[in-house]
């Protein structure tokens, strides 16, 4: 930053530039260089597997079979099959209520937990466990809790209460089934909620709870008018994660039911995978995956635009 | 789990597989009878070397000796035999790679119904089938059907065993109901289900989503009434009048069970039996051995019978097991190595010791296997000996295809049963259920 007034500026040595010192200087060859490994890996591992899974879905390919294009053939049988309707239905319910429920239970966590409290970093770094296990294990577990004669809770309530003569029907009738799972899914979720959202309530300045408690507001007015709006933006990214790991579930389900009884807790994704990989019809399979696209884009674009669409998160001034 | 056979390697092999022989039964394969039949010459390519491809062991014996035999064969003709063993659920899509893209193994031991999807790709073995087939006195029903080609005498897979799931059950508490062992009509079945229910010592078997079990069961009970899927063209035929009255005596037996069978997979009735919470199902020869391995359980075992599943209307007991079906790939080149290592490992010196070593979970297709030391061993397995003189197979009574195998894995069966047994559905609603399904799957292509 030299000053206009100071001593004539100094001028480097023109140096003869190579062509190749050229072509490094000139931005979109540079910007298509460095873009090149990173769009290399998405068009490989991304695009390439998803515009495959599309173009199965068009055709009658089964596992040792490649298939002819058959159109729409496999939507049209699709919408005509209740097993599929019912693994549309049960899909869009797991992920409303298990939504709401870990929403609900993990900001109520959240804000529990960004009190000084005795071991705060110990009880924190615990309430994560449910998150770190591989889903494998805790839906082995899960499997092992609802089992229709081995059940730890059965046997709590039968063998050592007394409270009950039969053991509890947790997964061998669809409404049991249904809720059952949902319950393992929300236990799982709650803590990738609660460190996510304990993160935004850390972010928001002590300084206008101060000012507001100055103003004699309650505490409910603080959360409602300081702590909300405040969380806002993280909450939207959170659900809209939250929307998509729940949507695409498929481990939880496939382990515990298998999306039994008769096929009452069938989400899309085990579904999908019943009916492309043991059953073999691939291009069926890739149908039903390819069928929940438009609801992960619904979904996404819901929790994008109906709770971030705020001013000042885009750096304006709020009305 | 690859492992290539290197000379090495045989030694130590052999010295353990001679080790797990002795510990079984007898060394045997004297008492196997055979005609002398002069194998067919296949010279062996030049240079040739072979890889295979097999489900995992059910024991560990079963890899130790497979693993010695192929060495064996190498030892004998030069040919370096690599064996890879593969996860039951990976091996079908192994397979189709394999097919699909004309590389890899030259030999897949693969299951059921593969060579039948396959065909187009593969050796014809009828070869190899004929000599075996006339040296160890012919091959077993489920075995001709397995490996021949629909409505021909073209062989197209090489069976090498199967395994069945017949009735287990405690004999102290079916002798406590009155009965010697479980009758073989339908009436008597549900009264013994009925005592045995009042006893509150229940039978159960599963339909939920259990690959074998689950379909062992809906096959048998559809079967038993005379039903079937599809008729010997591979036309939907479920609904039928004898599959409602299954669906009808499905309702009363259901009613009998233990809760939750609707929710059983695979493993379910193994871990109730072995809780004795559960005193009559059925199930594969792994059931027996674990409780018998296990001192806690050895007394369930020693109460523990096995008998064929109850023939009711039909003339032999309808049950289908799952059966290794040997294929060899045209893309091989060396396929006259590999018809040999084939024929090789179905010989005596060699399947019999494998036979043995499985201790029942697998029964030999072709029928001079039955004398084998391994089915009177142990009196309680010997029930699986005649597994492949069944005339039924999975399918029945259609063509073996990939509409077959898909409609055994999408549960169409069960789910009908299930439907009906849940109180889901009326009989005739899961049977229109059944048909709208299958007839997906077995539509012309």
């Amino acid at each position: 930053m030299q000053q206009a007034g100071a001593p004539a500026r100094w001028v480097p040595e023109k140096r003869e530039q190579t062509w190749l010192a050229w072509l490094f200087d000139w931005k979109p060859f540079l910007i298509v260089i460095c873009l090149m490994p990173a769009v290399g890996l998405l068009l490989v591992f991304l695009t390439y597997p998803l515009g495959l899974g599309i173009y199965l879905a068009f055709t009658d390919a089964t596992i040792g079979r490649s298939g002819v294009w058959v159109g729409l053939e496999n939507f049209i049988w699709l919408a005509g099959d209740p097993i599929f309707w019912g693994a549309v239905f049960f899909s869009v319910f797991y992920t409303g209520v298990a939504t709401v429920l870990k929403f609900a239970l993990g900001l109520w966590l959240a804000l529990l937990l960004n009190n000084h409290i005795p071991f705060k970093s110990f009880i924190r770094a615990i309430i994560l466990v449910p998150w770190i296990v591989p889903t494998v294990l805790s839906a082995i577990a899960f499997w092992w809790i609802y089992d229709p004669q081995f059940s730890i809770i059965s046997y709590v309530f039968v063998d050592v209460l007394g409270w009950r003569d039969t053991n509890i029907d947790f997964v061998a009738t669809a409404w049991p089934a249904r809720w059952s799972l949902i319950a393992a899914n929300v236990w799982r979720g709650i803590p990738f909620v609660a460190i996510s959202l304990l993160a935004g309530l850390q972010t928001i300045p002590p300084s206008l709870y101060e000012a507001a408690m100055l103003d004699g507001a309650t505490s409910w007015q603080r959360f409602r008018y300081i702590t909300v709006p405040m969380i806002m933006p993280i909450l939207a990214i959170v659900m809209t994660f939250s929307i998509i790991f729940t949507f695409t579930d498929f481990q939880l389900v496939y382990a515990i039911t298998r999306g039994g009884p008769v096929n009452s807790t069938h989400l899309l994704a085990t579904l999908a995978f019943q009916r492309g990989i043991p059953a073999g019809q691939l291009g069926e399979g890739a149908a039903i995956a390819v069928s929940m696209i438009p609801f992960l884009v619904f979904a996404t674009l819901f929790s994008y635009f109906a709770l971030a669409r705020r001013k000042w998160q885009q750096g304006e001034s709020n009305d | 789990m690859a492992n290539i056979i290197t000379r090495r390697s045989t030694l130590m092999l052999g010295a353990s597989a001679a080790a797990a022989t002795a510990l079984g039964a007898s060394p045997g394969a004297a008492q196997i009878q055979r005609a002398a039949v002069t194998p067919p010459s296949w010279p062996i390519e030049s240079g040739a070397t072979l890889r295979m491809l097999r489900p995992v062991r059910f024991v560990q014996p079963d890899e130790e000796v497979f693993r010695a035999n192929c060495a064996r064969f190498t030892a004998q003709t030069g040919v370096q035999v690599r064996v890879d063993f593969v996860g039951w659920e990976d091996i079908s899509q192994q397979t189709a790679v394999t097919a699909n893209t004309g590389a890899g193994p030259d030999v897949i031991i693969g299951f059921n119904e593969s060579p039948h999807i396959y065909v187009d790709k593969l050796v014809d073995q009828s070869d190899v089938a004929e000599y075996l087939g006339a040296r160890y006195g012919g091959w077993l029903p489920m075995a001709q059907r397995y490996g021949k080609r629909h409505n021909s005498n073209t062989w197209i897979g090489i069976p090498f065993g199967a395994s069945g799931g017949p009735l287990v059950w405690r004999k102290s508490a079916v002798n406590a109901a009155g009965f010697q062992a479980p009758p073989e009509d339908h009436a008597g079945l549900l009264d013994l289900c009925r005592k045995l229910k009042a006893a509150n010592k229940p039978s159960g078997f599963a339909l939920g989503n259990a690959v074998g079990d689950g379909n062992g069961f809906a096959n048998w009970l559809i079967w038993s009434f005379n039903g079937f899927l599809v008729d010997p063209d591979g036309r939907v035929a479920i609904n039928s009048p004898e599959t409602i009255a299954a669906l009808e005596y499905l309702k009363q037996l259901y009613e009998t069970f233990i809760p939750g069978t609707v929710a059983w997979g695979d493993i379910s009735n193994n871990r109730a039996y072995a809780g004795q919470e559960l005193w009559l199902t059925s199930n594969g020869v792994s059931l027996y051995f674990s409780l018998k391995n296990d001192p806690a359980t050895a007394a369930i075992a020693a109460d523990t019978e096995h008998t064929l599943m109850p023939k009711g209307l039909a003339s032999a007991s309808p049950m289908a097991g799952l059966t290794l079906n040997a294929m060899t790939f045209r893309h091989s080149r060396f396929p006259n190595a590999a018809k040999s290592l084939i024929a090789f490992l179905m010989e005596a010196e060699q399947y019999d010791p494998w036979l043995q070593a499985n201790l029942g979970y697998w029964s030999q297709p072709l029928a001079n296997y039955g004398a084998s030391a391994v089915w009177t061993s142990d009196p309680k397995v010997s029930v699986f000996r005649d597994t492949m003189k069944s005339d039924y197979w999975l399918g029945y009574k259609g063509p073996i295809s990939q509409a077959s195998a898909a409609a055994n894995n999408e549960y169409i069966m069960v789910q009908m049963c299930a439907a009906v047994a849940a109180g889901q559905s009326t009989p005739q609603q899961a049977v229109r259920e059944a048909e709208r399904r299958a007839q997906r799957h077995f539509r012309a292509r």
